[in-house]
């Protein structure tokens, strides 16, 4: 194995955290705007993967080094495939009732 | 016997019971069931008078409500001189009462129910009269006054009979309700209510001189109520919806008799109060003529019999509230006799022409002679015309108010009328022609014998009181020799009295015609309306409840809908009107609650990062 090269310029917590918030933002923009279900369901998955990422990026600053965050980051994946299994099917059942999947049509349970 | 004294009034409730239970189906056994009953109470009470007699006094309570240490309920019987001698009254008017409403209320479609009512009035009146407490006596009070409630009513399906029951009922509860307070009243001050306890407690002066006259007014409400004094004498007159054998019983010779048995049994304690004393004879003496005037000019029998109780009533209260407790309970005594065979007279001529109104009477000697001599001799005595009952005992009460001269007087002119009124019935009811037509059928024997029964005590039980024999009820209720109160003068003026309202009588009613009369009524046309209108009493009551209570009501009802109401529903108004703006929160628009939510995380951000952003960590 080659011994690893220093870096040219090297990744910082920042990168990472900047990366992070600017994947979360994305998806929260998504979602608070969007009114097509799949594409909030989508956005939703952007967030997640925002977090994944500052899980990921102050994992490498742990001492002594753990997998905790590197974990926790699989453990949103696996979740997320979950989530976004149940919502697909939720958003299929609001088609089939309603014939769209507009998130302002459905206002069923307006006071 | 004494000892067991209550048998006599536990019989007439087994009775009750056993017709509720089930012998109702049977008419014969619910009526037999009564009047065996009673037959052996009256034979107890005769053995428990003569132990009496002999000297035997019984008090016994238990405890009935336990409560904190000396404070505490209990109810008991007592048997002295008066218990005795109202229980034979009371068990011997009711059993000859029973064996006439076998006769009388024959072929009745309440014949059982009517029984079982009188079996249970029996037992109420007993147990008033053996109670030993106000708080027992109480008890029985409230019973009696249901039974009477509920045989006035009798014929329920008349809605005068309804609406009798209903007024009897509730005028006597004003005077209840003051009984009850009164009864409250000497509690708080003697801390007991049995009569021997309160006795000791006055006579010591443990009673303050107010309080005891304050509690004995109460107490004399209850007894106004209940023997129809002046002003709670209205429902009276209208009781005499209920059968005769009631009105005989209930509303003549006993339940009415309880206010003065009341009175009676309290007169120790109202000796320590003039002014109580002076209320009661007063009350006494105004509701014996007042009601006479009125029984002068009723047409229906039953009535000018019921305003003659009244008056008497108030004769035996006058005689109270003067201090001769014995010269009233003998009265009381005579009284029960006479006016029940008056009663029962009236029954046997109503029986026969199906009417209570006298001028559609008249010439009924020859069919019922029976009742034309009883009611001619219990007319007598009532009138007080020597040597007949009711002669000693109205003596013996003018005597003790001849030192009163306006009282005297009133007890005076009382006399007069009551032999006016009672001659008048007799004139308009036996003598002369036939007004009405009768509906000939022979009188049931049983119908027959308690009439001719009653006769003898009519006539005879005033001798006990008579001075030449030495007054012995004078002295067995008093527990000491008494000297009868009797006056030569006073005796002899008012037989002449009596002997001139019978001729009054005879001159406006003679012969068994109506003309004098009606000429007389024409020439005192107000007098004559205000007394067939009862002095507008009735109509006194009717505007007070019509206009003054109902009135108040609508003043009430006013505020609550108005005023209470309206803050109730302002409450809920309210709740809905904040409902209604914050239901425009929830849209419906996931979006919107997506906003939310950021809006929320940011602020929580913003808070938990705050000493941050100032720089302070």
């Amino acid at each position: 194995m080659p011994p690893s090269l220093p870096p040219l310029y090297p990744i910082t917590l920042q990168h990472g955290l900047l990366l992070g918030a600017a994947l979360f933002s994305v998806g929260l923009a998504g979602v608070l705007a969007k009114r097509n279900a799949i594409v909030i369901l989508m956005a939703v998955e952007v967030m997640l993967n925002g977090v994944n990422v500052t899980f990921v990026a102050f994992a490498g600053y742990l001492q002594p080094p753990v997998l905790t965050g590197q974990v926790f980051a699989v453990f949103v994946i696996a979740v997320a495939a979950a989530e976004a299994a149940v919502g697909l099917a939720i958003i299929i059942a609001i088609y089939r009732l309603r014939q769209t999947v507009q998130v302002d049509k459905a206002d069923e349970l307006r006071g | 016997m004494s000892q067991n004294a209550w048998i006599v009034a536990a019989l007439p409730l087994a009775s009750f019971l056993l017709i509720a239970a089930g012998a109702r189906r049977s008419e014969r056994a619910s009526a037999w069931l009564t009047i065996i009953s009673i037959g052996l109470g009256a034979g107890i009470s005769g053995l428990v008078l003569a132990e009496v007699a002999g000297g035997a006094r019984v008090q016994q309570s238990f405890a009935w409500l336990p409560l904190s240490g000396a404070f505490g309920l209990s109810l008991g019987f007592q048997v002295d001189p008066l218990t005795a001698t109202m229980l034979v009254v009371v068990t011997s008017v009711s059993l000859l009462v029973q064996i006439y409403s076998l006769g009388y209320m024959r072929g009745d479609a309440g014949y059982s129910r009517y029984f079982a009512a009188m079996s249970l009035f029996t037992f109420s009146m007993l147990g008033l009269v053996l109670a030993n407490s106000l708080l027992t006596i109480y008890l029985f009070w409230e019973l009696v006054g249901l039974c009477s409630y509920l045989l006035i009513g009798h014929w329920h399906e008349r809605p005068e009979a309804a609406a009798a029951a209903k007024k009897a009922f509730i005028v006597t509860r004003f005077g209840d309700f003051a009984f009850l307070l009164g009864i409250l009243f000497l509690y708080w001050h003697a801390g007991t209510v049995d009569f021997t306890g309160l006795e000791q407690a006055a006579a010591a002066g443990r009673i303050p001189a107010a309080a005891l006259t304050v509690g004995m007014l109460l107490v004399f409400c209850g007894a106004v109520g209940k023997s129809a004094q002046f002003p709670l004498h209205v429902w009276l007159p209208d009781a005499m919806e209920g059968p005769t054998p009631v009105s005989a019983l209930i509303h003549a010779a006993t339940m009415v008799a309880a206010g003065v048995y009341l009175m009676a049994r309290t007169s120790p304690l109202l000796e320590h109060s003039a002014t109580a004393m002076l209320v009661v004879a007063g009350v006494g003496g105004f509701t014996a003529i007042f009601a006479a005037t009125m029984g002068l000019v009723a047409n229906d029998i039953k009535r000018v019999l019921a305003y003659s109780t009244v008056s008497q009533l108030g004769y035996m209260m006058l005689a109270i509230g003067l201090g001769a407790m014995a010269a009233g309970v003998f009265h009381l005594f005579n009284h029960a006799f006479f006016k029940a065979l008056l009663f029962l007279c009236a029954g046997s001529v109503i029986h026969l022409m199906n009417t209570n109104d006298m001028f559609e009477m008249g010439g009924l000697r020859r069919q019922r002679p029976l009742a034309f001599w009883a009611t001619t001799i219990a007319a007598l005595s009532l009138a007080g015309v020597f040597p007949l009952s009711g002669f000693w005992s109205k003596d013996e009460i003018l005597a003790a108010a001849s030192a009163q001269p306006l009282l005297f007087a009133a007890a005076l002119v009382t006399v007069f009328l009551t032999a006016t009124y009672m001659f008048r019935v007799i004139f308009l009811t036996f003598l002369g022609s036939p007004r009405g037509h009768a509906h000939e059928h022979p009188e049931p024997v049983s119908m027959a014998i308690p009439l001719a029964v009653l006769i003898v005590p009519s006539i005879l039980t005033g001798l006990l009181g008579a001075p030449m024999v030495g007054n012995p009820l004078g002295s067995f209720l008093e527990g000491q020799a008494a000297h009868a109160e009797f006056d030569p003068t006073v005796a002899a003026l008012s037989t002449a009295v009596a002997l001139g309202g019978i001729l009054f009588a005879w001159a406006l009613y003679g012969g068994g015609k109506t003309e004098p009369a009606a000429r007389l009524a024409a020439q005192f046309r107000p007098a004559h309306q205000l007394l067939v209108n009862r002095y507008y009493m009735d109509h006194l009551y009717d505007w007070l409840v019509r206009r003054v209570v109902l009135g108040i009501g609508w003043i009430a009802n006013r505020i609550d809908l108005g005023l209470i109401d309206w803050m109730v529903n302002s409450v809920g108004a309210a709740a809905v009107a904040a409902g209604g703006s914050l239901r425009r929160i929830q849209s419906g628009q996931v979006q919107t609650y997506a906003w939310a939510f950021f809006a929320g995380a940011v602020t929580l951000a913003v808070v938990a990062a705050w000493p941050m952003l100032m720089g302070t960590r």
